[in-house]
């Protein structure tokens, strides 16, 4: 031992099992108070599971609603209550939750470090969160109000102004959409504060910040992105809120106050917020890409570049939703060109990982086969993104379900795709035992199958002209065929889902043993039990290069021989 | 283990990295500050954009008094962390006195003004964009205010029970970190409201 410091997976003594808990009640008890990260990682991860299944319904009876004209499965006031949900809980509850439950578990181990900076912290975090998604559903039941009026709210998941006044939104929907997003923001805020002090202050010895694993590293620019992100949302939703409730006049066109004012603010917020939810997705790319191409990272400080030029450039292209709403020559180019500009560093990153792929022995579990899909996808995604950057083709198209397709593109086709290859990637890791790769092959058959059915059918449908957000159409329009491909579409990614929940479950407690390290990896979190021990490891690791445990595992061709 | 032929370089030097509490307040700075930026875009979108009176020309004075006090108590605040560096415990508890009365005094002038404002000239948060923006940008600063206060006389109280010493300096330099920030802060409200708007 004296002359490595990095132990050898299972050469350390463990620290004492804990006493397996007598009572369902103190087992739930200790899941409640529990300040690991590796817990509220998990419990951040069962969260936006479980709302994906919500988000998940509340598409399958939307796409229900439109595979044939004239339907009557959802009532119209039904119908924008679910697309509003839908959208909401797939941002907020879904897509920042399982980043943060990714970053949670992961980037502790990954640095070495024993556990988040602020352990408390975290927990306030996490549970702000989760009452957050508990307030906006609860609108389903208490957003009648006094009047008894409305029910969730139907305003579309960005709320256009003025439809949120008070007179045209009655009842109490708003205000729970509106506070449960301040409250869930305020936990997005405490953890990504969590993650940069964990990432900047917690690296274990000798990792400094260019040995750091691109996840890590990844996950330090969406947290830092977080924060200027999330915020001015809470600052527009606080001003909504003081227009419903103190009779402000923010967005109130009567009072000489700007409809347009919050598209701005709104869009300063939900563009960047696309950049924060697919960086992440990147990052579990970063990871997994190379352990199964058996390859280091190709051009790891172009990585880092990029991923910060990303963050940048995302904060100055919202006004590309806002095309159509008449802005001036000027803005309008200015919106163009640097939206153009995003699709520079997402090339350099596409580029390398081809080129980390590139002559490695590629081995197709499922992780990598999630990651081999999204690199297409997400090819795809970026031409169509530059394809509505262009402002005269933005106002042929704005508010179709080409706008639709595009971006389910993103939020599915890289998002998602990549969350299910973290989820194969990382699960042995916090269960100790690996999902079945028969079931997760049938996962990815199905799911990859019925997402092209239905995403890049619904492109079709867009440039055809059929506007998002209507509750049904007419027979005469020639979208009958496409929207009912659509929808069939849908179903099949719903099967695929169930299949992947049941793997969850039937793996949990009959999959095979995992070991520690059961990818082969190079990263610290494989260099510890799995399930991890309550304080990842017994002895504090030392690195030397980016990848720690090729180092141990081959010592007679160490990386840091080779990295500057 | 004896598998292992080369022993690698190990890390020269001290392996250090920043102060978490000072990382954090930073990251939370910045945050905040996003906050205020929206703030006050929304405030010098609508200056002169008013349906109906008043304007802040006619009922608005410069605030010069409580300003000086508000600054002031960044200088003050830097006297406390400097003395309790040094373990001077009386200078500590002086400074920081100072410092909470100087923020009380900003409070204070705020009050009179809001007062004389919803009384004497009848703008409310409801009557036009002024009052809508001007209160909320105002109020969130002074909200700000406020929370820094009662953190600050929480470690006041601590000093008074002898609780605190030079092993805290740290600590309580990152909360001086956010009374610096609400200081800055304050000198872009007061420039955009009382400067630009009036």
């Amino acid at each position: 031992m004296a002359e490595n410091s990095l132990p050898l997976p299972g050469s350390i003594d463990l620290a004492p099992e804990r006493e397996s808990t007598s009572s369902l009640v103190e087992w739930l008890h200790e899941w409640v108070v529990t300040v690991d990260h590796k817990r509220l990682g998990i419990l951040y991860i069962l969260y936006a599971t479980f709302f994906l299944l919500v988000g998940g319904a509340e598409a399958i009876a939307i796409r229900i609603q439109l595979a044939v004209p004239g339907n009557h499965f959802l009532s119209a006031q039904v119908y924008n209550r679910f697309f509003t949900m839908h959208g909401t809980t797939m941002v907020f509850l879904v897509g920042m939750t399982y980043i943060f439950g990714f970053a949670n578990y992961i980037i502790p181990l990954q640095l070495g470090a024993r556990d988040m900076a602020f352990p408390r912290l975290n927990a306030f975090s996490f549970w702000l969160t989760a009452f957050g998604g508990l307030l906006l559903y609860y609108s389903f039941i208490g957003g009648g109000g006094l009047y008894g009026v409305g029910n969730a709210p139907d305003v579309g998941w960005f709320a256009y102004a003025p439809l949120t006044a008070r007179a045209f939104s009655p009842g109490h929907a708003i205000d729970y959409w509106a506070l449960a997003l301040i409250v869930s923001g305020f936990g997005t805020v405490g953890t990504a504060i969590n993650v940069i002090a964990t990432v900047i202050s917690m690296r274990c010895k000798g990792m400094t910040m260019m040995r750091m694993p691109l996840f890590s590293w990844l996950l330090l620019v969406v947290s830092g992105l977080t924060l200027v992100t999330i915020t001015p949302l809470t600052a527009a939703q606080f001003m909504l809120l003081i227009d419903r409730y103190l009779g402000g006049h923010f967005f109130d066109t009567q009072a000489g106050g700007s409809a347009v004012i919050w598209m701005h603010f709104f869009w300063i917020f939900g563009h960047p917020e696309v950049y924060v939810l697919v960086l992440p997705a990147f990052a579990i790319a970063n990871e997994v890409i190379p352990v199964f191409s058996r390859k280091a990272i190709f051009g790891y400080p172009a990585m880092v570049a990029a991923s910060v030029g990303i963050a940048f450039v995302s904060l100055s292209v919202w006004a590309h939703h806002m095309f159509t709403v008449g802005m001036t020559s000027f803005s309008n180019t200015f919106f163009v060109l640097s939206t153009m500009l995003v699709g520079i560093p997402t090339g350099i990153k596409i580029f390398n990982w081809l080129a980390t792929i590139w002559g490695g022995k590629i081995r197709f579990a499922t992780p990598m086969l999630f990651c081999t899909a999204f690199l297409f996808q997400f090819l795809i995604a970026g031409l169509t993104g530059i394809m509505l950057s262009i402002a005269p083709w933005n106002w042929q198209l704005h508010n179709s379900y080409f706008v639709i397709a595009h971006f389910h593109y993103v939020l599915v086709g890289a998002i998602v795709f990549c969350i299910f290859a973290g989820f194969y990637y990382w699960y042995p890791k916090a269960t100790g035992r690996m999902l079945s790769e028969t079931l997760g092959k049938w996962h990815f058959w199905l799911f990859l199958i019925g997402f092209h059915v239905t995403f890049d059918t619904m492109h079709f449908v867009g440039i055809l002209g059929m506007p998002r957000s209507i509750y049904t159409y007419e027979p005469d329009r020639g979208w009958n065929t496409l929207n009912f491909v659509v929808s069939s579409g849908g179903i099949i990614q719903g099967i695929a889902v169930l299949i992947f929940g049941l793997n969850l479950v039937w793996s949990y407690f009959h999959g095979r043993g995992a070991g520690n390290d059961p990818w082969d990896a190079w990263t610290l979190e494989w260099d510890t039990t799995s399930p991890p021990p309550p304080y990842n490891f017994a002895q504090e690791p030392e690195v030397r290069s980016r990848r720690p445990l090729w180092d141990v595992k081959h010592p007679e061709d160490p990386d840091w021989e080779y990295e500057g | 283990m004896s598998a292992i032929p080369a022993i690698p370089p190990a890390y020269e030097g001290e392996w250090r990295t920043p102060y978490r509490g000072k990382v954090a307040m930073f990251g939370l700075i910045i945050g905040e500050s996003a906050i205020f930026t929206i703030f006050v875009v929304a405030y010098i979108f609508y200056i002169g954009k008013s349906l109906s009176g008043p304007t802040p020309q006619q009922v608005l004075e410069v605030p010069i008094f409580i300003t000086i006090c508000l600054l002031s108590s960044s200088f003050t605040i830097m006297l406390a962390e400097r003395a309790l560096a040094r373990n001077r415990l009386g200078g500590f508890a002086s400074w920081l006195g100072a410092t909470i009365c100087l923020g009380l005094i900003f409070l204070g002038g705020t009050a009179i003004e809001w007062h004389k404002l919803i009384y004497g000239d009848g703008l409310t948060i409801s009557t036009n964009l002024f009052g809508t923006t001007y209160y909320s940008l105002v109020g969130l600063h002074a909200t700000h205010v406020i929370i820094g206060l009662a953190m600050l006389s929480l470690v006041f109280l601590f000093t008074l029970a002898g609780r605190m010493g030079e092993q805290h300096a740290e600590r309580f330099a990152v909360l001086a970190m956010y009374w610096h920030f609400v200081d800055a802060v304050w000198v872009v409200v007061f420039t955009v409201v009382y400067i630009i708007g009036r």
